[in-house]
């Protein structure tokens, strides 16, 4: 696929190569040590901000706290008693359902929908690229925006969508209000916002299919739908798992979308386990820091395995 | 099929895709006697300017707050990742290997887990509810794209460039500076872009370790304007509408740039 990122390096205007030399240093064999100097500033970032906040958590969940214990510090020891309250409670299994659904749900429609678009734009009609970036602006706004405006788009009373419903005499649904419902609202919602990551990743992977392969198709006399399953789509092959795996670690991570506009409500009804650790640490007066850091570390889990898959894979994808 | 009608077609389908921002936008012209009309109104025909009249009487704050937020967050971010991607891409020390897959796997970690860590830190440091300390963590989602970002970039400036330098006598910092650096506009302008965008747009850690501030980006105030008074969507809206200004004007200022970013994760380096 075409890497975007590398190729422009080759335009860059060189610039005079003597302005940078006003101050020779004697000692430019530094090496090792240099080459880890400009990586200092990023690893003691890693080591305060990732680190450290992933040990917090773990801590956490490792320690029975209070709200007193968690400002004043002496939790007693747990074990693993965090875990076992979380795969004992009842939400467990309803969260994790939902994010499978909603993960699964989510890629499946992102997934096709970006490739029947990729595939459409990569004709080159008149205003094709415009179009093409507009379609990027769901993805660049900022996720309250997005899950507000669905919010109030299917408003079970003043919602636009129960309106256009009612016009071929569908009943009013209750998007958000109505435990059935809500796991399908927010996961469409969420499928509006993934198309344009699919899109444009997809596209560039079309872009960097040599053209005469296409014209000797055309020639054998493929029709337009072979050639998608027989040559689009097995070239496609490596970028399409990577863009998969990316929407699948991405979808994991979902909280925003969902809490804003269902706070995982009504009756669990599109709880995931992101809003799940959310509800358990924040979301209450009494907050369970434990059990929701325990929610959380699954959760870590759970992305890092599909992470780890994801490099491997990069890693062997031909260039 | 000819290509007007691939044309028409390709209108169509961008007009579905957008049909929630109209919406957005209708509804933020829309007067409160009318937002429960049924059915809705699908032009602001006889709209009103009473919901942007709020954005600027109570949510001025909040977007400079924002900005703050967002800038604050793009310079951290600059400023620990070049160098980092310079050195990998550049000098590549023994262990450069190890920390790009930290890197990699830092980005795989769901924000909502690093807000509960942060929480538990910040509230012991007593730097809950602060600017600084939201621009500290937001600069978390956007660090290893950045590095990443950089460190492809770089990658691709020609090695005669740096020989050139060291010939001349510059150190690696000079080379740094004076010669990478300005060729690598392009990477700074994307790593940019992206950290100013995803700090603006920042929810979870807003939420987490912000909630009961004085200063409060304008997810927060779109936020509470839903839970208080979910009557005035107009003015909800509104704030939506303008909470949307930047995003939009990147996209059009620096298309390629967004798009070299959203390719960048799935790009083999």
């Amino acid at each position: 696929m075409a890497p975007h990122v590398t190729t422009r390096a080759s335009v860059p205007a060189v610039p005079e190569t003597g302005a940078g030399a006003r101050r020779p240093r004697s000692a430019r064999s530094g090496g090792h040590w240099t080459a880890w100097a400009f990586l200092a500033p990023v690893v003691v970032y890693l080591v305060a901000f990732y680190a450290y906040p992933l040990y917090r958590n773990l801590d956490l969940s490792l320690h029975r706290y209070t709200v007193r214990s968690f400002v004043q510090g002496g939790a007693p020891f747990s074990g693993l008693d965090n875990y076992r309250t979380v795969f004992d409670a009842p939400t467990f299994w309803p969260a994790l359902t939902h994010t499978a659904v909603f993960t699964g749900a989510s890629l499946v429609f992102q997934f096709s929908i970006g490739m029947a678009l990729a595939i459409f734009f990569h004709q080159h009609f008149r205003l094709s690229a415009t179009l093409r970036a507009l379609f990027l602006v769901p993805w660049l706004l900022p996720l309250i925006v997005s899950a507000s405006t669905w919010s109030w788009m299917l408003n079970s009373d003043s919602g636009i969508v129960n309106s256009a419903l009612g016009v071929f005499g569908i009943g009013p649904v209750n998007w958000l209000t109505s435990p059935d419902w809500s796991l399908v609202s927010v996961t469409i919602a969420n499928i509006w916002i993934g198309i344009p990551f699919n899109l444009v990743v997809l596209y560039s992977g079309l872009q960097a299919i040599p053209s005469d392969i296409y014209e000797a198709a055309a020639l054998d006399g493929a029709t337009p739908w072979s050639t998608f399953w027989r040559v689009t789509f097995p070239l496609l092959r490596p970028v399409s798992a990577i863009t998969l795996l990316l929407g699948l670690i991405y979808t994991l991570k979902v909280f925003d979308i969902i809490w804003i506009m269902t706070k995982g409500g009504p009756a669990d009804g599109s709880t995931t386990l992101a809003t799940w650790s959310y509800r358990l640490g924040f979301g209450n007066l009494l907050p369970s820091f434990g059990p929701g850091a325990a929610v959380g570390n699954l959760l870590i889990v759970l992305a890092m395995v599909f992470g780890l898959l994801y490099i491997r894979m990069q890693r062997r994808a031909p260039r | 099929m000819n290509r007007s009608m691939k044309t028409a077609i390709g209108i169509m389908l961008t007009a579905i895709m957008l049909f929630p921002i109209y919406w957005m936008i209708n509804v933020s012209f829309t007067k409160d006697t009318d937002m429960r009309a049924d059915p809705p109104h699908l032009f602001p025909l006889h709209g009103t300017l009473e919901g942007y009249r709020a954005v600027l009487d109570q949510q001025l704050p909040y977007l400079g707050t924002s900005l703050l937020i967002a800038l604050g967050t793009v310079a951290l971010t600059v400023i620990v990742s070049a160098p980092a991607g310079y050195s990998l891409a550049k000098l590549r020390p023994r262990g450069a290997g190890a920390l790009s897959f930290v890197l990699l796997v830092a980005q795989m970690i769901p924000g909502v887990i690093m807000a509960m860590g942060f929480y538990s830190i910040y509230l012991k440091l007593g730097v809950l509810n602060s600017a600084a300390g939201l621009v500290l963590a937001d600069s978390t989602i956007a660090v290893p794209f950045g590095v990443l970002i950089f460190t492809a970039f770089m990658s691709g400036v020609p090695a005669e460039l740096s020989a050139a330098a060291k010939i001349d006598g510059a150190g690696a910092f000079r080379t740094f500076w004076s010669v990478i650096l300005p060729v690598s506009r392009n990477a700074v302008v994307t790593v940019s872009l992206f950290a100013f965008l995803w700090a603006w747009s920042d929810f979870v850690f807003a939420t987490t370790l912000d909630g009961g501030g004085a200063q409060q980006p304008i997810t927060l105030g779109i936020y509470r304007y839903i839970g208080n008074n979910n009557q005035e969507w107009n003015a909800i809206m509104a704030t939506a509408v303008v909470a949307s200004i930047p995003a939009t004007l990147l996209l059009i200022v620096a298309q390629r740039y967004v798009a070299a970013g959203v390719t960048a994760g799935a790009v083999k380096d």
